[in-house]
This record gives C-alpha cells, sequence and structure tokens, in this order.
C-alpha cells in the first residue's frame, strides 16, 4: 500500500513542478546601539592565595586589602626582593625595571611614561605606549579577539583586555599542546566505531 | 502433446530465479527505505517550499530528531539579511595551531564524535610555502614548532564556487549574504562537490553523526547545525544559524590569539574592512579564480 502511495504521489509531483518562491527578505542592521566592553582579567583585581572555598572555588585576595593597611614600600629593583603575595613572578619583558610600569602607594597602580597616574584596569593605556601597531589592530577589532556580536545594533560585545593573553610580566604567548586531534578517513585510517 | 513444453518450464524456472536474485539484492535498499517516511521522500527542494511546508518541515525534524536522538532540539530557518554580505579572516602571523577553532566547531555545528570531524582542518605548514598539499593535520606535539606556521583551512564561500556548479541536482547554492548552503534533504550523496572544492572543505557522512545526547547543540538551523542524515554532503557555513542573528561565528569566539576577524562587507566601518583595506592580505588558490571570501592576512 506505501509503496502504491509512493508511486501515485511521485507522478503527482512531476505533474506539479513548481517555481522557486519569492525570497523571504530581513531589514539590513541598523546602527550599532549596544556597548563593546573590555573584559578586567583576575590578576588586575587581585592575587590567588592558593586555597580552595568550600565550593572548590580558588580564593583571590583583592589588592586593597593589604595595600590600604600599609605603608608603602618602595619599589623593588629585582624580582628576588619581592615576598608574600608577590614571590615567584618570572620575568621576561625586555629590561625594564618594574619602576617603568608600577606606582607605589597605597593602592596599586601603575604610571605612563609621562607619569600620569593609571588604574591596574587601565593598564590597555599603558601597554600602547610601546606597542603602537598593535594597538591599532585593537581598536579595529584586528587584535585581541573578541566575543558576543557582530552586529552592534542587535547585541553588545567584549573584548579581551591585553592581561588576558598576555603575562605583562612575561608576554611572549607560551606553547600549548593542540586540542581535537583529526580522525577522518584517509588521514589516520578508519575511525573507531562504538558500534 | 499437452502440459507446458520444456521451453516453457526453462522460461519459468529461470524468471523465478531471476526475481529472486532481484529481491535478494535489493534487499538492503528495501530495508534502508523502511526508514524513510514518505513525507521525507516528496519534500521539494528548499527553495520550493511555502512558509507553511518550511515550518511543518522544520517541526519534523525536530521530532525526528527526539526520536533518534533523544534531546529536544530547536531548528530554525533564518534567512539572509539585507545589506549583510559575510567575509572572514585570519591571521597568519597569530595562529598557533592549537585547533580550539576546530574543536569549537565540532561541538557548535553537532559534528560526529568518533571522528573528531570538523569543518576546520588546521595545515601545520612549513615556513616559506604555501603548498597545501604538503601540510599535514595530524601533528601531535606542542605548537607552535620551530620553523612551521599554522593555516586553518575551512570553506571559503567562494563567490565563484566550483562545488555549487558541479552539483548535478543543485542541492547547494549561494544565498545573498555570501554562504554557500546545502539543503541535506536534497543533496543526493554523489560527492562531485567534495571532489570540485579545491580547499578540501566538504565533508561526506559515511554514517549518521554519533553523538550523546548531552552534548546536541539544541539551536540549530535548517541550512546549517542540525544534524546531518547519512550519506550527504556537508560544509562551513560561518555558523549562520548564530551569524545571521548577529552573532559571531563559534570558531572566532574560542580562538584563544584573537586570529580571526568576521564581519560585514558592506559595512565599511566593520572590522573585517579594516583588515582587507590595511593588512597584507592573501588568497589561498587565488589563480583558480574561485574568488573566495575567506581571506589570510600577516601583521608583518
Amino acid at each position: 500500500m506505501t509503496w502504491l502511495r509512493v508511486i501515485a504521489a511521485s507522478l503527482l509531483l512531476v505533474a506539479a513542478c513548481r517555481a522557486d518562491q519569492a525570497p523571504r527578505r530581513r531589514p539590513p542592521p541598523g546602527p550599532p546601539t549596544f556597548a563593546v566592553e573590555i573584559h578586567v582579567p583576575e590578576r588586575l583585581t587581585g592575587v590567588a592565595t592558593g586555597d580552595v572555598d568550600d565550593l572548590g572555588r580558588p580564593v583571590r585576595a583583592s589588592c586593597v586589602s593589604c595595600h590600604s593597611l600599609r605603608d608603602a614600600a618602595p619599589i623593588p629593583t629585582s624580582m628576588a626582593a619581592l615576598d608574600e603575595f608577590h614571590q615567584g613572578i618570572q620575568y621576561a619583558h625586555g629590561e625594564l625595571p618594574c619602576a617603568s610600569c608600577h606606582l607605589a602607594g597605597p593602592t596599586p597602580a601603575l604610571h605612563r611614561a609621562d607619569g600620569t597616574r593609571v588604574d591596574l584596569r587601565d593598564a590597555i593605556t599603558l601597554c600602547r605606549q610601546c606597542h603602537g601597531p598593535q594597538a591599532t589592530d585593537y581598536d579595529h577589532g584586528a587584535h585581541g579577539g573578541m566575543n558576543g556580536h557582530w552586529d552592534r545594533s542587535v547585541g553588545g560585545q567584549t573584548r579581551n583586555h591585553c592581561v588576558d593573553c598576555h603575562d605583562p610580566h612575561a608576554p611572549r604567548f607560551q606553547p600549548s599542546w593542540p586540542v581535537l586531534p583529526p580522525r577522518d578517513r584517509g588521514i589516520t585510517g578508519a575511525a573507531p566505531r562504538s558500534k | 502433446m499437452s502440459g507446458p513444453s520444456r521451453r516453457v518450464a526453462l522460461k519459468v524456472v529461470g524468471a523465478t530465479l531471476g526475481a529472486g536474485a532481484f529481491a535478494y539484492a535489493g534487499q538492503p535498499v528495501a530495508q534502508w527505505a523502511a526508514g524513510i517516511d514518505v513525507d521525507q521522500v516528496l519534500q521539494r527542494h528548499y527553495k520550493e517550499l511555502t512558509p507553511e511546508e518550511l515550518a511543518q518541515i522544520l517541526r519534523r525534524i525536530e521530532v525526528e530528531t527526539q526520536k533518534k536522538y533523544g534531546v529536544e532540539v530547536h531548528v530554525e530557518d533564518i534567512p539572509p539579511q539585507d545589506g549583510v554580505s559575510f567575509g572572514y579572516a585570519l591571521n597568519l602571523t597569530r595562529c598557533i595551531g592549537c585547533r580550539k577553532c576546530a574543536e569549537a566547531c565540532h561541538h557548535e555545528n553537532n559534528h560526529d564524535r568518533p571522528t573528531n570531524n570538523s569543518y576546520i582542518r588546521v595545515l601545520e605548514m612549513q615556513q616559506g610555502s604555501f603548498a597545501m598539499e604538503h601540510g599535514t593535520v595530524d601533528y601531535d606535539h606542542a605548537v607552535p614548532a620551530p620553523g612551521k606556521y599554522y593555516m586553518p583551512v575551512q570553506c571559503h564561500q567562494c563567490d565563484n564556487a566550483p562545488c555549487v556548479k558541479v552539483c548535478p541536482v543543485e542541492a547547494t547554492w549561494k544565498e545573498r549574504d555570501g554562504i554557500v548552503v546545502v539543503d541535506y534533504n536534497w543533496c543526493i550523496g554523489c560527492r562531485y562537490c567534495e571532489a570540485a572544492c579545491p580547499y578540501h572543505a566538504r565533508r561526506f557522512n559515511w554514517r549518521a553523526p554519533e553523538i550523546p545526547a548531552d552534548e546536541i547543540n539544541p539551536n540549530q538551523g535548517y541550512l546549517s547545525n542540525r544534524i546531518r542524515p547519512q550519506g550527504v554532503v556537508e560544509k562551513c557555513t560561518f555558523c549562520l544559524h548564530r551569524t545571521r542573528k548577529g552573532l559571531l561565528p563559534a570558531c572566532l569566539e574560542a580562538c584563544p590569539t584573537g586570529a580571526r576577524v568576521f564581519g560585514n562587507l558592506l559595512d565599511p566601518t566593520s572590522e573585517i574592512r579594516y583588515v582587507l583595506e590595511h593588512k597584507r592580505v592573501y588568497v589561498l588558490k587565488e589563480e583558480l579564480g574561485t574568488r573566495p571570501r575567506f581571506f589570510y592576512f600577516f601583521d608583518k
């Protein structure tokens, strides 16, 4: 019976050939109304204590929890002079001394080459003094990546901070292990199957 | 003279054996057809579907997916937007070959798990050469390796697409926003397009994809990431189920080095336009005249 239906319907199909439907249209994108937000990396607001809380999340101490209570120590001249939360920093960022970026004071801060004080979370303005071409590309969305919407009339966008990808003390990207090795036919033989 | 002649008897025996052999040879086809319903066989080409028929088909696919994979999905069909023409660029100076883009594609587009399938193939290339055929994909060491660079290759959404030209049934075509799509229900699986593509960007579903229910991406598009049936060709669609809603493609969001730039070529302020206007841009196999919408660029 099913086959009879198929044959009958096939004949009908041939008899009733149809033209393409008119394309469904959608209006073009509007002006960009949603904002571009720059992500603030954790390391610019605090340091890891090494402990975990009851839910297994790492406990972080905010910078001001120590710095607001103590007198500011002078900026050290070498990594070896660092203690407490700041030990063990690997340094590979040219020949710059600590004081060329860091500023001593009750709240940790940075300073630009002209001495202007810069909040830690605004470190990008500091980076761009030396890394002009990267900064230009970043401003045009060609460096640093993004998340969210390309069409900002629909939704917002989150941009990475320089420090999200680059450790300011050792900015070079570290080698990593690749994920998801391909198992196509013809590359590594037939793929394993569960059945 | 009475009863059948020797000649008739032989004819009957021959015909019986022939019919039996035919039925036996056709067995796999009959079994295969048992799982296909009439609606599916009679479905028209995507472009001929009225909005009502299309809505009905989307519901049918949702029900079928629920039955087969045990998961509730939402399949929609989003038409291209006026004033939008998509382009994609990839920074070869930045790419480190980590394959995070391929992994994101694998999950976003409901690819077969056992094969680690993805629309993106990351080629490890010898520095100084663009010979794509000499690139390797199964490298297994820390990246980036010295003396190598990495070139992810996916569908270039060519404006002069060889794959579209060779399709004998018009199951693949170029949409108004530049994306080359496949109607998986119209594709006959001849694989001409796969052979025609100079970027090796098309994949064939040798089997129906195997995906655990909890890993299936339920936000699906008819022309993009819905779970493909066995025996059809599939390809990158610039994540049209995302990008036609204004979102960025999954591979771009996954890139840890920000090497990928996507956007509307018709918007002079877009990121993609900045790259194409200010960077050293390379078109892979430009000499073939395929006019891709996927570009490679360099920082230096």
